[in-house]
């Protein structure tokens, strides 16, 4: 990989200093953009004082008001123009504030985006990028915290990418755009916060992967994508201190996973939890056990579990909310039952990681 | 803008136009009770007006964008005819590999970027097809023809405000057939609904006319195509227009009765073939013999195409997955 030097980082001249996961997909937009004039940023609020909770500052004052600008609210035009543009050469990102507003564009993204390259026997491909943030907390209640990705993953066509970590959110992000077929990117609001300096930048991206494994262990295997996978890779270091060694695979490419390395790991721990942040019912992570299962039978010590949000809506009170959502510790309890055991004073230890954790993850939004 | 006069060039290129046109959809109408063309097939019989009349305006690097019924379009632009029968035969060497069908018709070759089976879906499409142009700085533009029924989807709307927003060199070219299926416009638009209005309220010059008739369609079309390629901004066109056969299929379904005799009649004794040849026969020309030409032309040039298509291979299961993914 062709790491940027000093010089060409300085040459990059982005004016703020990446700290956090947002400004590292900003950098992700800068450094697509310097290096490939046909790359353009729209969406609603792009070019506002708030850039996308700070994800695309700085663009247009670098890229000028024809590469980066504000829309109007209208998502499937928008969405549509976004398509015209990458069937005529141009390479467009289109921002969602939050996931549910995509909805409005249902039409173009399946319709046409997913089906362009297809219907029309490989002909034109449709290189466009729709970013898609997820929210959660601060009441944002039933019509702005869906997380929607099994929907995109059903169909062919797209390819639905959900970060984890903010530097494989800034490689992942430069690999969706230089790809030649539309890409659902879908980043967790809270992940924004998480932080980053910015180390590992690239002049190129490299070809979008399947899954990382983030952390090694021979007692379980968990799958998991986007803030499931950060709580997962917690737990693990949790767990450590219990003996437990606990796989963690970030499967960040949700149609394109990569089976063979997860059926290898749980081969090896003969056990395996989904973390999945979305409803369960037709989840990915129902759809990664269905595939380990007739692969794994024989080693498989236990039944797969999966950890997902319920199958209702998510109510605006405070009170619902810290009920509905998974965290860390869910997942260090779904570990107990499954390895049968008991973790002396596991509680003490969880309520330490609480503490430290909420600074991490905190509203409002 | 100052208009030139039409020249009987123009007339007689129109006509020809219109008769291959027909005459190729006639022929596709007579071989699909073969039921070899499996494929649901909007075709254009009475409709070629408009489609010749703005095609004529365009070169092969402006683009246009289209819908279900997109024959004529496709034709008029300039498409491979082999290519689109082959495709309605679902063979490799259709236009869209046989996986597109009639109404998923491009031949970019030719700037027909790609029609497509949703109604209103292409609308916001041809924007970003327009927009691209405009980043670009050429001086060419786009143009997306829809229907009547497609202005009643939101994204009609929405891509108005942007065109006009952005300035975009785009033609918004609706064909007004009366009819959504068998639903006549009165369930559908207001009495009181204009569509060059709607337009006209997003800022965009709009013009109308009656596509069956040959000076209108064409003097509507060259003054569009020179306002948005000098001007740089957006412009929409309504012609109205009529379909012969169903909606849908080869046959004629007068005898349903959603549309009186009185109004098939009266778009009958309109029809754009017989108005060209009274226009063409004013200047002095006598249009039979071009007629009987161009007619036996496409003849040879449809045998030819479906004797390509029927003797093409099939694809396979594999190219579909192939083209799942670039
Ligand atoms: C979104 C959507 N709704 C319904 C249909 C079914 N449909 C196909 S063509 C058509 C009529 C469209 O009328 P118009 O746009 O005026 O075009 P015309 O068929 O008259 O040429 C309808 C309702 C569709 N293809 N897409």
């Amino acid at each position: 990989m062709n790491m940027l030097n000093k010089n060409s980082v300085k040459e990059l001249k982005q004016n703020k200093r990446i700290n956090n996961f947002a400004d590292g997909i900003a950098a992700a937009f800068f450094d697509s953009m310097r290096y490939d004039p046909t790359v353009l940023a729209f969406g609603l609020g792009a070019t506002d004082p708030k850039n996308i909770f700070g994800t695309m500052a700085g663009l247009e004052d670098e890229f000028g008001n024809e590469r980066v600008f504000d829309t109007p609210i209208s998502e499937n035009a928008m969405t549509g123009m976004a398509i015209g543009l990458a069937i005529s050469g141009y390479k467009p990102v289109l921002t969602h504030q939050r996931l549910d507003f995509s909805l409005l564009s249902i039409d173009q993204i399946v319709n046409a985006a997913a089906k362009w390259y297809f219907m029309f026997g490989g002909q034109q491909s449709v290189p466009l990028v729709i970013r898609m943030i997820i929210g959660q907390g601060w009441g944002q209640g039933p019509t702005h915290s869906q997380a929607l990705q099994s929907w995109f993953a059903q169909i062919p066509g797209l390819k639905v990418i959900m970060p984890a970590f903010p530097k494989d959110g800034y490689n992942l992000f430069r690999s969706s755009i230089a790809d030649p077929n539309p890409v659902i990117f879908i980043e967790h609001r809270w992940l924004h916060q998480m932080s980053w300096n910015g180390e590992g930048r690239v002049v190129s991206p490299t070809q979008l992967g399947k899954s990382n494994r983030v952390s090694t262990g021979s007692d379980i295997t968990i799958v998991s994508n986007s803030i499931g996978s950060v709580y997962s890779h917690h737990a693990a270091n949790i767990l450590k201190k219990y003996n437990v060694g606990v796989e963690v695979i970030d499967a960040f490419n949700l149609r394109d996973f990569d089976i063979n390395s997860i059926s290898k790991s749980v081969a090896k721990t003969g056990r395996l939890l989904t973390v999945d942040f979305s409803h369960q019912f037709c989840s990915i992570g129902t759809e990664i056990i269905a595939q380990v299962l007739p692969l794994n039978f024989a080693e498989l010590k236990i039944a797969p579990e999966r950890i997902a949000l319920p199958n209702f809506p998510v109510g605006t009170s405070f009170n619902i909310e810290k009920d509905f959502y998974f965290s860390t510790i869910d997942i260090c309890k779904k570990i107990e039952s499954m390895l049968n055991v008991t973790f002396p004073n596991i509680d003490d230890e969880l309520k330490e990681y609480q503490s430290s954790s909420k600074k991490r993850f905190d509203g409002p939004f | 803008m100052k208009q030139e006069p039409i020249t009987i060039e123009d007339f007689k290129e129109f006509f020809s136009k219109i008769v291959r046109i027909r005459t190729i959809e006639q022929a596709i109408a007579e071989r699909y009770h073969a039921q070899e063309m499996k494929c649901p097939m909007h075709l254009s019989i009475g409709q070629e007006g408009p489609a010749v009349a703005i095609s004529m305006q365009l070169n092969a690097s402006d683009r246009m964008l289209s819908t279900h019924r997109s024959h004529a379009h496709y034709l008029a632009k300039g498409g491979n005819l082999n290519m689109m029968i082959s495709e309605f035969f679902g063979r490799e060497t259709g236009c869209s590999g046989g996986m597109g069908g009639s109404m998923h018709l491009i031949d970019k070759s030719c700037g027909f970027e790609g029609a497509t089976a949703i109604v209103g879906n292409t609308i916001p499409i041809a924007a970003g097809v327009a927009l691209s142009q405009k980043l670009s700085r050429t001086k060419n533009i786009t143009v997306v023809c829809f229907g009547e029924g497609a202005t009643e989807e939101g994204v009609f709307s929405e891509t108005l405000n942007i065109a006009s927003v952005k300035n975009l060199p785009l033609i918004f070219f609706v064909e007004n057939n009366g009819y959504s299926v068998y639903s006549p416009l009165s369930p559908r638009q207001s009495s009181n609904r204009h569509i060059t209005k709607i337009s006209e309220a997003h800022g965009i010059k709009s013009l109308k006319g009656n596509g069956n008739n040959i000076e209108e369609a064409l003097a509507i079309s060259s003054e569009a195509v020179k306002y948005v390629r000098k001007k740089r901004k957006p412009c929409l066109i309504e012609l109205e227009t009529y379909r012969y056969l169903e909606h849908c299929g080869p046959n004629n379904d007068d005898h349903i009765g959603y549309r009186t005799k009185k109004e098939i009649d009266f778009w009958k004794s309109y029809d754009v073939i017989s108005n060209a040849k009274k226009a063409i026969k004013e200047l002095g020309v006598s249009p039979d013999s071009l007629e009987k030409l161009i007619q036996e032309n496409t003849k040879e040039e449809i045998d030819n195409a479906f004797r390509e298509a029927t003797l093409a291979p099939f694809p396979k299961i594999e190219r579909s997955i192939s083209y799942e993914y670039a």
